[in-house]
């Protein structure tokens, strides 16, 4: 019994903990090229489900899963050009204050239009039922997230590795500037760097949405330990981010059944070692910050 | 240092001026003098805030922990140790510049946004322990049952408990030797220190200067009188929940030293009056005053990004 109980608390942590690295990784690409740390991002999240929540009766769970990361993207792109990409360049300060202001705009109007109840999203019920009956936990649903993570964080790891945009954005991590002068459209790199952000958010939106429950605090609750995640894996290793994340979701999921008190403090404590012994991060590079 | 200028003795005098004789005309205004009381409290967190933020060019994210610690210290004590505002607000204010202490030497090693999001998190675990704790600290419903008591001098009694105006002369007092105590840290060698590490952090390295010391003194400084601000706003309110620590309260005082101006001394003050008056008045006004404090945000760094006292001070040099 005992096992199965760390095992189910295990694959929680998991499921949690990819939500978690799905942000992470999407805040880390931004901070990494744009030196902005997008408070707004756990806005977007839930814009991201609350539209996969408004078009799924039209087009079904799935056209929800595909159309609504991209509107978010799409969001992302706009606010990007118009917004944020107006301070770049001036002190950190401003673009954290402008994220900062956003992330109100953009909890409160999810309030606005679809009420500060939370609303259930349909997810299709042979996905909820679980797959045996010994381990009740697994659920489609859960083999789905899982898989579709994997995905997502498997195909932006073959973005940045193998395609041309791939490398200018790990370029511009280390030297704008000089990217800048070899004809690289700098605009338009961050605008796509940070609309690639927001469309692991949309993602983590949806999935989360069917998991977790969707109300308009839905993205301000994982920002947080998403911080944590990217603190404990080293900013600019989106490897270390996601393993960040992994990390703190087991870690908190193992403690809830041991101390249920210490369900949030734990990552905290984790950073704060992290932070002692090794300040860069697990795979973070050492003087980069 | 330059030679007395009595222009420069302006703006203090000004202040002073409206600060001292706020209970008069605040009514008179439409506002009460719990806003203005509210006004300094804050001011004071801004200001404090500003030290590290404007002075040191330190970016922190996360001084609502250190401003909620204050404000749980002194309710605690009040509540569960003796009934004195005195050693409550002693508690208190220890309790933050402790904690400061301590996180201090893990952070000031980092720099610009990460420094940010460390600091943010940090903050955090105390929004957990305020917010888990239940049985100690009210949990959501925050820490009640206790009131501000009368402070005894020996020779005499202050009754801050009930009369308004006889709180805001109280506050008022430990605001302005607070405040005296940080314009001298900065007239002194130590603060003009600050102010060239934030300038040209490398140049000051280059000249001997421990500067990872200097920020952790700063941040020290800064954390320490944050409590302090803390302490006054749970004793104003009789009241404190886990919302004064939360990781947007840390933002709203930044987004105060922005409005006013971190440039200047005052500054910060003038922005939480501002902040402090539009909320108010936001929040009684409209259910979606978040979206327009969001838009306050959007505005003041898309528009105004040196902030009111910043537009004064470049048209008098035009």
């Amino acid at each position: 019994m005992m096992t199965q109980l760390i095992l189910f608390n295990i694959a929680n942590g998991l499921i949690i903990g990819a939500f978690y690295a799905l942000m992470a990784i999407g805040l880390s690409l931004i901070m990494s090229l744009s030196d902005v740390i997008n408070f707004a991002h756990g806005g977007f999240l839930a814009v991201g489900a609350y539209i996969a929540y408004t078009l799924s009766p039209y087009i079904g769970f799935w056209g929800g899963l595909v159309v609504a990361p991209v509107l978010t993207a799409l969001l992302g792109l706009i606010v990007e050009k118009f917004l944020i990409s107006r301070v770049y360049g001036r002190d950190p300060l401003y673009s954290l204050l402008l994220t900062f202001g956003l992330a109100f705009i953009l909890e409160d109007g999810t309030r606005m239009i679809w009420g500060a109840q939370s609303v259930p999203y349909a997810v299709p019920n042979w996905l909820m039922s679980p797959l045996s009956s010994q381990y009740f936990f697994l659920t489609g649903y859960r083999l789905l997230m899982i898989a579709l993570v994997a995905i997502a964080v498997g195909g932006l790891f073959w973005v940045m590795n193998k395609t041309r945009l791939g490398l200018r954005i790990r370029a511009g991590t280390l030297d704008l500037e000089t990217v800048s002068v070899l004809g690289v459209n700098v605009r338009v790199l961050r605008n796509l760097n940070f609309g690639i952000g927001i469309y692991l958010a949309g993602l983590a939106g949806v999935l989360a949405a069917g998991q977790l429950g969707l109300q308009p605090t839905i993205g301000a609750s994982l920002i947080m330990p998403s911080f944590v995640a990217i603190i404990i894996g080293g900013l600019g290793s989106l490897l270390g981010t996601l393993l960040g994340g992994l990390l703190i979701g087991v870690a908190s999921a193992l403690t809830s059944v041991f101390v249920p008190s210490g369900t949030e403090a734990v990552m905290y404590v984790m950073m704060a070692l992290v932070l002692l012994v090794r300040p860069q991060g697990l795979l973070g590079e050492e003087g980069r910050f | 240092m330059s030679g007395f200028d009595l222009r420069k003795q302006v703006p203090n005098v000004v202040v002073w001026l409206l600060l001292l004789t706020m209970p008069l005309w605040m009514n008179a205004v439409g506002g009460y003098t719990q806003l203005g009381t509210q006004v300094v409290v804050m001011g004071l967190a801004a200001m404090s805030l500003n030290f590290l933020l404007g002075y040191t060019g330190v970016l922190s994210f996360g001084h609502a922990a250190y401003f909620g610690l204050g404000a749980y210290g002194v309710g605690m004590t009040i509540r569960y140790l003796v009934p004195s505002t005195g050693i409550g607000m002693l508690v208190g204010t220890g309790v933050g510049a402790l904690a400061a202490a301590i996180i201090g030497p893990m952070i000031v090693r980092l720099r610009g946004v990460y420094f940010a999001m460390v600091t943010i998190a940090f903050a955090q675990v105390f929004y957990f322990v305020a917010f888990r704790w239940n049985h100690v600290t009210g949990g959501d419903d925050g820490l009640t049952n206790w009131t501000r008591e009368p402070i005894n001098f020996g020779f005499a009694t202050l009754h801050i408990e009930q009369d308004p105006v006889t709180f805001y002369y109280f506050v008022l007092a430990i605001f302005a030797v607070a405040v005296a105590v940080m314009a001298l840290l900065l007239q002194s060698p130590f603060g003009r220190t600050l102010i060239a590490i934030r300038e040209n952090e490398r140049r000051t390295r280059f000249l001997g200067i421990n500067v990872n010391f200097h920020i952790w003194a700063s941040w020290l400084i800064s954390c320490t009188f944050m409590a302090l601000s803390g302490t006054l706003y749970a004793l104003l309110n009789n009241f404190v929940d886990p919302r004064a620590l939360y990781w947007t309260q840390s933002g709203v005082f930044v987004i105060m030293c922005v409005l006013g101006g971190m440039r200047s001394f005052w500054g910060p003050l003038v922005g939480a009056a501002i902040y402090v008056v539009l909320q108010d008045y936001l929040s009684s006004a409209t259910p979606n005053w978040m979206s327009f404090i969001g838009l306050v945000f959007v505005v003041a760094v898309l528009f105004f990004p040196r902030g009111v006292l910043g537009i004064f001070r470049r048209k008098s040099v035009e």
